[in-house]
């Protein structure tokens, strides 16, 4: 290759983002030698849960500067659109692979989060009795794979970590699941293992056709492929040495891959077998990876029976952090290096994601169990998300408006966020009553709010945030998403605003039947105990939390909107440059100025008085 | 003046605000006392909203002898902060430099971002109901003090209903259609709660569900038609937005697109806007069809029905379509059918009111009906109408919230029980209540010179005016015809002579941003518009006469049989049925007074239709030209005087003095008598039609789910094991297979080199 390996434990994110990544995996090969005698279950759910408060903090100092006091390099400026805290290290340099990491407002608050959810899952496992020590080896495990994910800026250190995720969890769900674990936890194996031979195989024609010596050397600095930490002669050694390469020189990069994409003669843009464009059957292959992650109707049957056997702590994960893996994947990899199949394909993404939507909702409606019934609700709200990324407005009546769309992206990651707090609320708020009476059956319980007014009020307070009242955290994503539908397609907008009537529905339905009424109907009744601390200190934040989102989410826009725009920006030049013929805006996206006409801000005007007289 | 108005008009929420708040975090230690809070929040919140109210009146300035000459619209806005900004903020109070990039042509309709701010706005018809609500929710708190006294949820009460304050503030405060649906959907969070306050009772948990359910089906008109505003104006707010460089963003009820004649669409967007809009007013103001949701929501404490489901939430539709009236005004097809709702519901409903025994329902299909008579007001599309619905609602909420707390006295007093043929004779028990119930009853029936009767005199006269619009003088001749419509410009010019001319602010005028291309939509006509013809209307006015008539009716039914005959009292009640304690009858007392006399004195002084004239709302030209000079309608007072004679009178013949648990009027109506008794059998008709097929179709969908969808993924994961199966029979472990098979595979290997090296 020739390009100067540069010392990468000089880049400042380098410890940072490492630590964070690799300090529960670090903590679980610890916990896996003898050093903590046997029987002492209690010290490894200590030093667990002390492990994630740690990667929590770490990550908080990270994202949040302004409550350590900003300026420490390595740290992330909110506001700022670019892929920051670059990490960049060869791997295996025969094949170009390289460990490289980075964070931008896509994947910050989602490591944000992953870390934040992964706290409170740990405090929620205490009650784990069970083979205490792989859990807690397993669960760290997990979370190493989960942020890995959202860090990985190579396609093949991502595609590591997504198996690396794969495996914890089939055992988390087969061990430590319900009565049909094992037929859950395989069925998870072997939807989520089908996704991943596609995507390999997408990696894998991507890479081939993939060639970084058409990129410009503003192009191959910005998508990292030559680190802008070079000065001088080093630089240029190392540009030159990519241009002068007689052969195609591949790359995992993903930046890289979405600047090829991207660019007026994309090598993917060539014509496959089938009559279809290469872009179009990577597109296709990753799409169907990814939405069985979502999950999409009709990929989506592996998520109710995973969330119904998997322990409280595990849906938690499963439906907080898991999920949102799939959302983005879609807009992380699938739009920028594909973009000629996302445009193509807009339709099939909206429609799965509305059809998700209605679908969930019915199916929810119908459920008996009340851990399904929130699964079902899962598949519906993940159908936000969907549609939020899929609305290509650029091409509704051929009006290059980026703004829908940037509405839309932005409804769908807030969506996520959102879908996060209050899908791993409710997974929790199901667990706390599990726990105690050891049923799920709706019919079977009535009058907790008597039993239990302190849990029942945390609970229905999430249960609305989930059911998407205004002031919590579910509204905004699902009016934004709406809002941007409306330009690609009416008929999807209706259906999804048609959609919170259902949803309204099974949600309202669900607290009738558990919280409301006169008495407990269902076994156990006895052990309708008030809620521990511990069980207060995982509740509370979460309500909090759904709370702040709702009422100010201009905290969360304010990381994600800035590269959030940039990217549909980029993305809506280069359909215009498509459909228009001007080949001059398009490729774009690697140029990654600053000066992205992104209309930011955050001003809180303090009583500003206008208006008329 | 203007900063310091602002500081108090976010005083009027937020004390509220304060008040729920504390009184969840100190509810169990206050105990008893768990009302101070909220009591305190909503009454520093009710003295800040008089005094907004005056402020505002003096602004207004008083004696407008001449209705017919426009007002200068009166707006103060206070943004508070940026709630959600997306993309390209070019709505929003964005930097200066952000502002100089032209808008390409085209670009308009989307062209503007995500960009919402918390805008808190005061004119006239957001400080009068911000009294109502912060007034009318004081008395019902003071009232709660003694109603709730020995209820286990007393603080979760109080929290309740501050927090009901707080949302519905925000509701007429805000200056933003999303915080408008935002408040919309919180208002009925906070009804639900209330409604499903004794959730032990299976009947409340199911009517607090039905409420919220219903309301859903009005949001989702109201968030499409937020929508459909945000693709037509390209913004949401109510005002004009002046940005730092001087540039103006022109909201959509902003003093500049009120000025221009051709600023709002209408065709068929605007109409279906404006009936999206009357589709989250019926939801919100139960108004059919979605009307079925009140009369089960007396299931909630009286003192809530009395605020929540009575005098406030339920005219927020009144007040959205007042809000909107520009909106409304160009689309006469959407108007008329505002009307129709109306003049329908107020009919059925007061037919059903009829035969019903129980009192919390007599009152709730009332205030179902009489919010009809709000919509039949509204209809009209006048100045006069729109004034006499707010005129309706002001008084209705005073007469209304006396007769449910009323009734939650006599509840108070009989030991829960609500069923008007197990009482009788109680005015000899409860003097108080009974003497201020019958005030409230002679305000509801129209009786002069009591509220109701001004206030429904107005609403007949609007309609009148429409019927008959030859009989009106030709000041504004375009009323209840449909062909001049002030839509149509064909003859525009002289219309646009009589805009009023407002001075804008001194070097404000650099650049006005219009986020719409209101301007180029067609102002085609929609088949709707044919509705709004004479006949329609005088249809609409003997329909609202006989309401009056009916109204009359069971309101002294409901009296007589309550309070004449002779003395009887429930068991429940047990040996100490008594008046209530003052701190109940004293609200009581209150609302009386206003109940007899806000009516005569708000009409002599024509104080508030002048004032409410000055609603930025109502200063668009298409309704100004509407004014009518200020009249007494001599004629209409009669008929109306007369429908409510009948109606008393017939009561009188069948109620008064008789035991109420003898036979009532309604045998002799027959089948009708079953109909009415059953409500018209909306729920049953709802049930068959739209619970059951969603049910089923549910139920389908989770089969499908189960059998289809799954089923598919459980045989693909059958299909490597029926393979594993199949191939293990070759391994029977015969030599002689063994080698067959060898020499097979050499056979088909030789073959097809063979057949590959072919020449």
């Amino acid at each position: 290759m020739g390009i100067a390996p540069t010392l990468a434990v000089t880049q400042p994110a380098f410890w940072p983002l490492t630590l964070i990544l690799f300090l529960p995996a670090i903590v679980a090969g610890i916990l896996a030698l003898p050093i903590i005698p046997r029987g002492k279950d209690d010290s490894v759910r200590w030093v667990g849960l002390a492990t994630t408060i740690a990667v929590f903090i770490l990550s908080l100092w990270m994202a949040v500067p302004a409550i350590f006091g900003a300026g420490s390099p390595g740290q992330f400026t909110v506001g700022d659109a670019g892929m920051q805290a670059v990490v960049k290290q060869p791997w295996i340099p025969a094949f170009n692979i390289e460990y490289l990491l980075g964070v931008d407002g896509i994947s910050m608050p989602l490591v944000l989060l992953t870390t934040f959810l992964s706290v409170l899952a740990a405090a929620a496992s205490w009650p784990i009795e069970k083979h205490v020590r792989p859990y807690w080896i397993l669960f760290l495990l997990l979370e190493t794979g989960m942020i890995g994910v959202f860090v990985s800026l190579d396609f093949f250190l991502f595609y590591v970590f997504w198996e690396v995720m794969l495996l914890p969890m089939y055992f988390l769900i087969g061990i430590w699941g319900g009565p049909r674990r094992e037929y859950a936890a395989i069925k998870f194996f072997l939807y989520t293992l089908a996704g991943s031979v596609l995507m390999l195989l997408a990696i894998l024609m991507l890479y081939f056709a993939s060639d970084i010596r058409s990129l410009s050397d503003d192009q191959l600095l910005a998508t990292h492929v030559v680190s802008p930490a070079l000065e001088g002669a080093d630089r240029a050694a190392a540009l030159t040495a990519v241009h002068s390469h007689p052969k195609p020189v591949h790359t995992f990069n993903l930046l890289a891959l979405a600047a090829i994409g991207q660019s007026p003669a994309s090598p993917f843009a060539a014509t496959s077998f089938w009559g279809m464009t290469l872009e179009s059957w990577a597109f296709l292959l990753l799409l169907i990876g990814f939405i069985i992650k979502v999950p999409v109707v009709p990929v989506h049957t592996w998520l109710p029976d995973a969330h119904v056997e998997a322990p409280t702590p595990i849906s938690m994960i499963l439906a907080g952090v898991l999920l949102k893996l799939g959302g983005y994947g879609i807009l992380r990899i699938c739009y920028p290096i594909c973009p000629g199949a996302g445009l193509s394909f807009a339709w099939l993404v909206c429609g799965l994601g509305v059809v998700s939507m209605v679908y969930g909702a019915f199916a929810a409606l119908a459920q008996k169990d009340f851990k399904r019934m929130v699964a079902y609700s899962s598949v519906s709200h993940m159908g936000y998300v969907m549609l939020g990324l899929g609305v290509w407005s650029a091409v509704a009546g051929h009006e290059y408006q980026w703004d829908a769309w940037a509405q839309g992206v932005n409804g769908a990651m807030f969506q996520m966020l959102a879908h996060g707090i209050s899908s791993a609320g409710m997974f929790f708020m199901v667990g706390v009553l599990y726990d105690r009476v050891h049923h799920r059956n709706l019919e079977e319980f009535g009058g907790i709010f008597n039993r239990m007014p302190l849990y029942a009020s945390l609970a229905v307070a999430i249960f609305f945030a989930g059911l998407g009242l205004p002031g919590l955290c579910g509204f905004i994503g699902e009016v934004l998403v709406t809002l941007s539908s409306w330009n690609y397609s009416r008929l999807l907008a209706v259906c999804s605003a048609f959609t919170v009537i259902l949803t309204a529905a099974y949600i309202l339905w669900a607290i009738q039947r558990v919280y409301l009424g006169a008495e407990y109907k269902g076994p156990h009744g006895d052990h309708l105990t008030p809620m521990t601390r511990r069980e207060l200190a995982i509740a509370v934040p979460l309500v909090v939390l759904a709370i702040v989102f709702g009422v100010a989410p201009q905290l969360i826009f304010n990381y994600i909107t800035p590269t959030v725009n940039r990217q549909v920006e980029t993305l809506a030049e280069w359909t215009r440059s498509i459909h228009d013929g001007h080949p001059a805006a398009a490729g774009a996206a690697a140029a990654a100025t600053d000066d992205g006409a992104v209309g930011f801000q955050a001003a809180i005007d303090s009583f500003s008085v206008g208006g008329g007289r | 003046m203007q900063s310091s108005a602002a500081n108090l008009l976010v005083l009027v929420p937020l004390l509220p605000l304060v008040g729920a708040v504390c009184t969840v975090l100190l509810g169990r230690r206050l105990g008893p006392r768990a009302h101070l809070p909220a009591v305190a929040g909503i009454g520093a919140a009710a003295v800040v909203a008089l005094l907004l109210l005056l402020g505002t009146a003096n602004q207004v300035g008083g004696g407008h002898a001449d209705p017919t000459h426009p007002v200068e619209p009166v707006e103060m806005i206070s943004t508070l902060w940026q709630w959600a900004t997306v993309g390209d903020s070019r709505s929003g109070d964005l930097p200066a430099a952000e502002v100089g990039v032209p808008l390409a042509p085209g670009s308009a309709v989307t062209g503007g971002a995500f960009s919402i701010p918390i805008a808190l706005r005061l004119d006239p018809l957001t400080a009068t109901l911000l009294t109502i609500i912060t007034g009318v929710g004081l008395l019902v708190a003071i009232y709660s003090i003694g109603y709730m006294h020995d209820d286990p949820g007393y603080p979760r009460f109080f929290a309740l209903v501050a927090m009901f304050v707080f949302s519905m503030s925000m509701l007429v405060a805000a200056s933003n259609f999303l915080l408008v649906y935002v408040f919309w959907e919180a208002v009925g969070a906070c009804s639900y709660l209330l409604i499903g306050f004794w959730y032990t009772k299976p009947e409340a948990a199911r009517a607090a569900k039905k409420a919220f359910l219903v309301n859903r089906v009005g949001d989702f008109g109201l968030a499409l038609a937020t929508f459909l505003l945000w693709m037509t104006y390209g913004t949401l707010n109510f005002h004009d937005t002046h940005l730092a460089d001087g540039t103006i963003v022109e909201g959509i009820l902003g003093e500049f697109r009120l000025a221009d004649e051709v600023g709002y669409v209408g065709g068929a967007v605007g109409t279906a806007i404006c009936l999206l809009m009357l589709l989250a007013a019926c939801g919100k103001s139960a108004q059919m069809p979605l009307h079925v949701w009140l009369p089960d929501a007396m299931e909630g404490p009286t003192p809530a029905s009395a605020l929540i489901h009575a005098a406030t939430m339920v005219t927020a539709g009144i007040y959205l379509i007042t809000r909107s009236a520009p909106l409304f005004v160009g689309c006469p097809g959407a108007l008329t059918m505002v009307s129709i709702v109306g003049a329908t519901t107020a009919l059925v409903a007061a037919l059903i009111a009829t035969v019903q025994n129980d009192l919390k329902r007599v009152l709730a299909y009332s205030t179902i009906s009489q919010l009809g008579y709000m919509f039949v007001a509204l209809g009209t599309g006048t100045m006069l109408g729109f004034t006499a619905a707010i005129f309706h609602l002001v008084t209705h909420a005073f007469f209304k919230a006396l007769l449910f707390l009323g009734a939650g006295s006599v509840m108070h007093a009989m030991g829960g029980v609500i069923d008007m043929r197990r009482f009788g004779g109680l005015r000899h028990v409860m003097p108080i209540t009974a003497a201020t119930f019958l005030v409230g009853a002679c305000a509801l029936a129209g009786v002069a010179p009591f509220a109701g009767f001004f206030s429904k005199d107005e609403i007949l006269a609007a309609l009148h005016a429409k019927a008959h619009p030859e009989a009106h003088g030709s000041d504004h001749a375009e009323a209840g015809s449909a062909g001049e419509r002030p839509r149509d410009l064909a003859g525009g010019v002289g219309l646009v002579a009589s805009v009023p001319v407002r001075p804008f602010r001194p070097g404000s005028m650099i650049t006005r941003v219009s986020l719409s291309d209101a301007h180029d939509v067609s102002h085609e006509k929609v088949g709707l518009d044919a509705l709004d013809h004479p006949s329609t209307w005088r249809l609409l006015f003997w329909m609202s006469l006989l309401t009056a008539g009916l109204t009359a009716f069971y309101t002294f039914r409901a009296v007589f049989m309550t309070f004449t005959g002779p003395v009887r009292v429930p068991k429940e009640a047990g040996h100490h049925a008594h008046e209530s304690p003052s701190v109940m009858t004293m609200p009581l007392l209150v609302l009386a007074v206003l109940s007899a006399f806000s009516g005569v004195v708000l009409f002599a002084t024509n104080a508030l239709s002048g004032f409410l004239s000055a609603t930025p709302s109502l200063t668009a030209p298409a309704v100004v030209r509407t004014a009518v000079p200020h009249v007494f309608h001599w004629e209409i007072a009669i008929q109306g005087t007369l429908a409510a004679a009948i109606g008393i009178a017939v009561a009188a013949i069948g109620h008064l003095g008789r035991r109420s648990d003898s036979p009532q009027l309604e045998r002799y109506l027959g089948p009708l008598g079953t109909l009415f008794a059953n409500k018209f059998y909306f729920d049953q008709i709802y049930a068959a039609l739209i619970v059951k097929p969603l049910e089923a179709l549910s139920l389908v969908t989770a089969f499908f789910d189960r059998a289809i969808v799954d089923g598919t993924v459980d045989a693909i994961g059958q299909v490597p094991l029926a393979w594993g199966s199949a191939i293990r029979r070759m391994q029977s472990g015969l030599v002689q297979r063994y080698a067959l098979a060898g020499v097979v595979g050499v056979l088909a290997i030789v073959l097809a080199l063979a057949w590959q090296l072919r020449p």
